[in-house]
């Protein structure tokens, strides 16, 4: 039964994978890319979740942390990097 | 050291934290790597020295166990009810901007509120007056005056379960005269 | 550990299989979001889903398959790390959203916080004047 769910998963977390590159290509601005990229990774760590119930062991867990802290990281950087950007032309 | 040295009380909590992680980061919770975890944490508290967080000094965990239950239950309805609209609505969904404004004039309780109405999906926190404790929330699917209403009153209802878990006295009592009144 | 399908075995391997696949479908949902709705602010809403439910339920199941009391603690620290972060970079990416313009003011019903930008913004500008002279 394993096999299937983890078939079934799989084609799921492909068509997820492929709707958030689609915005990431696509995105009208910076932050809707970061957006996305920030849901690629939530994505990746689901799926090494399922990796990880499936075949019953615990070795990438702390990559899953470390993925979703990256993502963290990564978007509070960039929005902070927008919003001070972006203030200084509108101001003048 | 000339900073206000804060008591052990206080500071309990910050350290079981660090313990737990240190165990769950080991995978191990034999008794000596637990007591291993707890001098570095003492240690870590002491050196990296942090500003700390003010607690009103209680918690109720009767309270904490059925919120904790009805936060899963509300994210789980508030996912569902969001894959709908992705599918049905989608680029004709309505939003609104509403401001909130909470009881509690602690930071740790604003705080706490944000978190919690940020996790369910549907409503996010855009940003804080810290000066009143407002907050002013992006909300989806809002669509008439009555449905501002309902989430201002389930924000309140939020904020009102914090408060019967780690607010002050003087919160509590607020929320005994708003439930006479 | 072969599987022995009676009894309880059987069926916290099914719950674990529900809750992979409900897991899996929050991150799909997450997508179509992403793809549907119009302005910035709607999709950090779906994009919040998998990162909270859809991980919770993928933690279950690798906690259900385990099948030792240990794993627990260590699925919720990273759970509650997951929990502690997402509110904060969904707060920072939105507040950047917001004042860099990001959302389609047509499709909001209401808006609170633009009268107190606008005072604010004001008052700044006023402040800058008289600190320049």
């Amino acid at each position: 039964m394993m096999q299937i769910v983890l078939a079934v998963t799989a084609v799921i977390f492909s068509l997820a994978a492929v709707g958030a590159i689609i915005r990431i290509s696509r995105g009208p601005s910076l932050l809707d890319r970061v957006l996305a990229t920030d849901v690629l990774l939530a994505i990746l760590g689901g799926a090494l979740c399922v990796d990880m119930a499936v075949n019953r062991h615990l070795n990438n867990l702390m990559l899953v942390v470390a993925i979703s802290i990256i993502g963290f990281i990564g978007s509070v950087t960039v929005a902070r990097f927008v919003a001070d950007r972006r203030e200084q032309p509108n101001e003048s | 050291m000339s900073r206000r040295r804060i008591s052990l009380r206080q500071e309990l909590p910050l350290l079981v934290w660090l313990v737990i992680v240190w165990g769950a980061l080991w995978q191990d919770f034999s008794p000596g790597n637990l007591l291993f975890g707890a001098l570095l944490s003492v240690a870590v508290a002491r050196l990296f020295y942090l500003p700390p967080v003010e607690l009103s000094g209680r918690f109720n965990i009767l309270y904490a166990v059925p919120f904790a239950l009805t936060f899963l239950a509300k994210v789980v309805m508030a996912s569902m009810q969001l894959l709908y609209l992705a599918v049905s609505r989608g680029p004709r969904v309505k939003n609104a901007v509403v401001a909130v404004t909470l009881r509690s004039h602690q930071d740790l309780l604003v705080t706490a509120t944000g978190h919690v109405i940020s996790l369910i999906p549907g409503s996010l926190v855009v940003e804080v007056d810290r000066s009143t404790s407002t907050l002013y929330l992006h909300a989806l699917n809002i669509s008439s005056p009555q449905d501002v209403e309902n989430l201002k009153n389930e924000v309140l209802s939020i904020e009102a379960g914090l408060i019967r878990i780690m607010g002050t006295r003087e919160e509590l009592e607020i929320l005994r005269t708003e439930a006479t009144a | 550990m072969s599987p022995d399908s009676t009894g309880l075995d059987a069926w916290v391997d099914v719950l674990s299989a529900v809750f992979m696949i409900v897991g899996a479908t929050m991150s799909l949902g997450a997508a179509i979001g992403l793809l549907r709705f119009p302005d910035l602010l709607s999709r950090m809403h779906a994009a919040t889903k998998p990162q909270v439910l859809g991980l919770f339920l993928l933690l279950a199941s690798i906690g259900l398959q385990m099948r030792t009391w240990w794993v627990w603690p260590v699925l919720l620290v990273a759970w509650i790390f997951q929990l502690l972060t997402v509110p904060v970079s969904a707060h920072m990416v939105g507040r950047a959203g917001y004042r860099t313009k990001h959302l389609h003011r047509e499709l909001l019903t209401s808006d609170e916080l633009e009268a107190v930008v606008q005072k604010a913004a004001a008052k700044a500008a006023r402040e800058d004047g008289s600190g320049d002279g």
